[in-house]
């Protein structure tokens, strides 16, 4: 066999020459590239980007850095969404203007996307802000590990994007099935793509999981028993054990996948006596945690907006807490119900079938939690309250659908029509989107110290709900129509006025996006006016609130004393806010390191590298990790001593800033 | 490592013995398993049961478990872990025999 020195890549393979959709695409993502690159240029802000942002440590710039990849990837997964729905407006009786070999890649990075590169970084980005200041503590467990988490999500990103421009991504759907992904049936190199991407995240998934478990075992400030913790830090908890007993299934699965690829192995090929359909269970032992994992920091972001936002204390506090666990154990237990149809026996269809319902009954009691919390508040429409609301209305709906395909025999009937997709975005795009979207706009000031503009806020709100409404209803009567998801052309003419109207809710949902954009923009230009120099601007109970906004690196100069599970509300009434300490003491912090840059770099070529199979750049790319990491372990410099002096000096602004505001 | 109290749960009495219990557990599924000695539905029984065994014996002598002498937390957070890992496998051993049965006999 010829080797070549650059494996499989060739010039000829590796363009998207094969559509002007693909070359658009292309083209776009190099010039928003460089357009990032050209303006940190020429604004001169290399060394400020370095130092303070990307080899930072500190878990509030670490938790920015993941939201901002997760917003990006969800401009990007949004595109495909988009793409997808005007092809199914326009494909009745003809090819529309995607080739099926276009269209399959973009179903498939269109999930990728949105659940390994959009959700699982909104959500540790906003963990990583918050958690640690909600349990009164300086950082996370590991800082350096936790650099290492996001630069591993960021490679595993890259590869993603790069497929755009070098090579293809994978077309078999963002679940990747064999027998068509096994390399018979996919020799080329989207699969390949997939594989490593994920790969590369999910470890980086499961180093953050851990992280977080330590943190809130280990970290808590004194007096911050476990049930006076917030709930988001609960549902953190919950969501971070789910990650690391999860993930490794998933990358066992992936991995096994890339050696029946790569060494013609055949753990699912059935020829050789493999099984695909073990990949599908060992798939969906991952996959359904994953949708809990994505779920439940939602959950607790709604807890805390809606406690905070009717100004009282969340109703069913025990409650919330034994459901958010009883959820987290439960949702181990349902993964067959992703493939009732695979033809088991009743007994063992009906046994999956009872347990997806049964979780039904926590989630339905969070629901009226909230509800009850509600009741009777003193309730401010600030943005964050409308997602929570339009929530609790639209999930609610989707948990219907969901308790209907529980139904082995209803499911038997709707499994892989548009019924199923209608359901799914009805449970992720409330349940989890918007629960990020509530959090971003909540704990916005908080990372930035000012505050986000409410009026396009609410239009976003407005046009996201109504573009879903408007998206996904008519996918779920297509689905009893009988249209099967991920079509590229079909030739029913009573599909086509749902298609078309489904397309316009993806152009709402466009508009809530630019309202997103806006927003942003508008409110960086307004930043003076919206300036919040208490660090608690919505009369916040719990303790991230009562840091400064942006937070000191430290959070706390002192460590907050905690009595209540509404610590801060419990601390304003009692007067005990804001008090100066006797003396400040010395503090430890986590100094700045390009290690985890660099790894995230080396396994980014390392992917990139298997993808091609380069496997000589493969095994250096390899062995530079390893190398990297041990050379970090043997850094003993990795603390910086921040002096009394210097806090005090700090506290002192903020002390004088919070009675310049009282004297207004 | 030498502290009185601690000496006897790190002693190399116990690791010693592990070790030789971690041996035995792996040369007899070898031994099985190369000789076909048993029926092959019972070769995969005794292979799991001395996996079973041996994790059993990693706890015990190398991470040295134990019911009364580790924090209750871990030993909640072990039995957690052995709950999933039930869950897991039990789980994928009914679903997938399950689907062979209904498939080749």
């Amino acid at each position: 066999m010829e080797m070549r020195i650059l494996g499989r890549l060739t010039a000829a393979d590796a363009l998207p020459l094969y559509s002007w959709v693909a070359i658009g695409g292309a083209v776009v993502t190099i010039l928003g590239f460089l357009a990032i690159i050209g303006t940190i240029t020429w604004l001169g802000k290399w060394r400020y980007v370095w130092t303070e942002w990307l080899t930072s440590l500190d878990h509030k710039r670490i938790g920015i850095l993941y939201v901002m990849l997760a917003l990006v990837m969800l401009l990007r997964g949004f595109v495909d969404a988009i793409m997808m729905r005007a092809q199914q407006a326009f494909a009745l009786n003809s090819g529309g203007y995607l080739p099926p070999e276009h269209f399959d890649q973009i179903f498939s990075s269109h999930g990728t996307i949105m659940v390994f590169f959009m959700a699982m970084p909104f959500l540790t980005g906003l963990i990583n802000i918050i958690v640690p200041q909600q349990i009164g503590a300086r950082d996370v467990a590991f800082p350096f590990m936790n650099s290492v988490s996001l630069w591993l999500t960021a490679a595993g990103a890259g590869l993603v994007l790069i497929s755009l421009v070098v090579g293809r991504f994978s077309t078999a759907g963002w679940t990747g099935y064999p027998p068509y992904s096994g390399a018979g049936y996919n020799p080329g190199v989207g699969v390949d793509y997939w594989i490593w991407a994920i790969q590369v995240s999910g470890i980086g998934s499961t180093l953050s999981g851990i992280n977080f478990i330590v943190t809130i075992l280990k970290r808590r400030a004194p007096g911050m028993k476990l049930m006076r913790m917030p709930l988001f830090c609960w549902t953190t908890l919950a969501s971070s054990i789910l990650m690391v007993f999860a993930f490794p299934a998933l990358t066992v699965t992936t991995a096994l996948l890339a050696l029946d690829r790569i060494f013609d192995m055949h753990f699912f090929t059935n020829t050789d006596g493999g099984n695909l359909m073990n990949y599908i269970n060992l798939f969906w032992i991952w996959g359904h945690p994953e949708v809990y994992i994505l779920i439940l920091p939602a959950f607790g972001i709604y807890s805390g907006v809606v406690s905070t936002f009717a100004a009282k204390r969340l109703f069913g506090y025990k409650s919330l807490v034994y459901a958010t666990m009883a959820i987290a154990l439960l949702s181990f237990t349902v993964w067959l119900h992703h493939f009732f149809t695979m033809g088991a026996s009743a007994g063992v269809n009906a046994f999956f079938g009872v347990a997806t319902m049964v979780i039904a009954v926590p989630t339905g009691v969070k629901v009226f939690d909230w509800l009850m919390t509600l009741f009777r508040g003193r309730i401010t429409f600030h943005p964050s309250m409308l997602w929570t609301l339009g929530f609790i209305v639209t999930f609610t709906i989707g948990g219907m659908t969901g308790v209907l395909l529980a139904l082995p025999p209803a499911d038997y009937l709707m499994h892989n029509s548009t019924f199923l997709v209608a359901h799914f975005h009805n449970m992720l795009i409330p349940g989890a989107l918007f629960g990020y979207l509530a959090g971003y706009m909540y704990w916005f000031p908080k990372a930035f110290g000012f505050t986000l503009d409410e009026r396009w806020g609410k239009r976003a709100f407005w046009c996201w709900i109504s573009g879903f409404y408007l998206a996904f209803m008519p996918l779920y009567m297509l689905g009893f129509m009988g249209m099967a998801r991920r079509m590229e052309r079909y030739d029913v003419a009573a599909w086509q006025p749902p298609l078309v109207i489904a397309a316009l809710g993806a152009a709402v949902i466009l508009a809530g996006i630019a309202c997103l954009v806006i927003q942003l923009i508008a409110s960086i230009r307004t930043r003076e006016r919206r300036r919040d120099l208490t660090g608690d601007p919505w009369d916040g109970r719990t303790l991230e609130w009562l840091t400064a906004s942006p937070p000191a690196p430290y959070n706390f100069a002192v460590l907050p004393q905690v009595r209540d599970i509404d610590a801060l509300h419990e601390m304003k009434r009692r007067g005990a806010v804001y008090e100066r300490p006797e003396r400040y003491e010395d503090i430890l912090l986590p100094r700045n390191t390009g290690a985890g840059v660099l790894i995230g770099g080396f396994a980014f070529v390392f992917g990139f590298s298997a993808v091609w199979h380069i496997w000589w750049a493969a095994a250096a790319a390899l062995l530079a990790l390893l190398a990297a990491a041990a050379a970090r372990s043997f850094c003993d410099r990795t603390e910086f001593r921040l002096s009394a002096s210097e806090i005090q000096q700090i506290e002192e602004r903020r002390l004088r800033q919070l009675a310049g505001e009282e004297a207004l | 490592m030498n502290n009185a109290p601690t000496a006897g749960r790190y002693s190399l009495k116990r690791y010693l013995g592990g070790y030789v219990l971690a041996l035995l557990l792996t040369a007899i599924p070898f031994g099985l398993a190369a000789t076909a000695a048993l029926p092959r539905h019972s070769v995969l029984i005794a292979v799991g049961a001395a996996a079973l065994a041996q994790v059993l014996v990693h706890l015990r002598c190398f991470l040295h478990l134990g019911l009364r002498t580790t924090a209750p937390e871990r030993l909640l957070a072990i039995a957690f872990a052995a709950v999933l890992i039930l869950i897991m496998i039990g789980g994928s051993l009914w679903i997938m025999f399950n689907l062979h049965y209904r498939m080749w006999v």
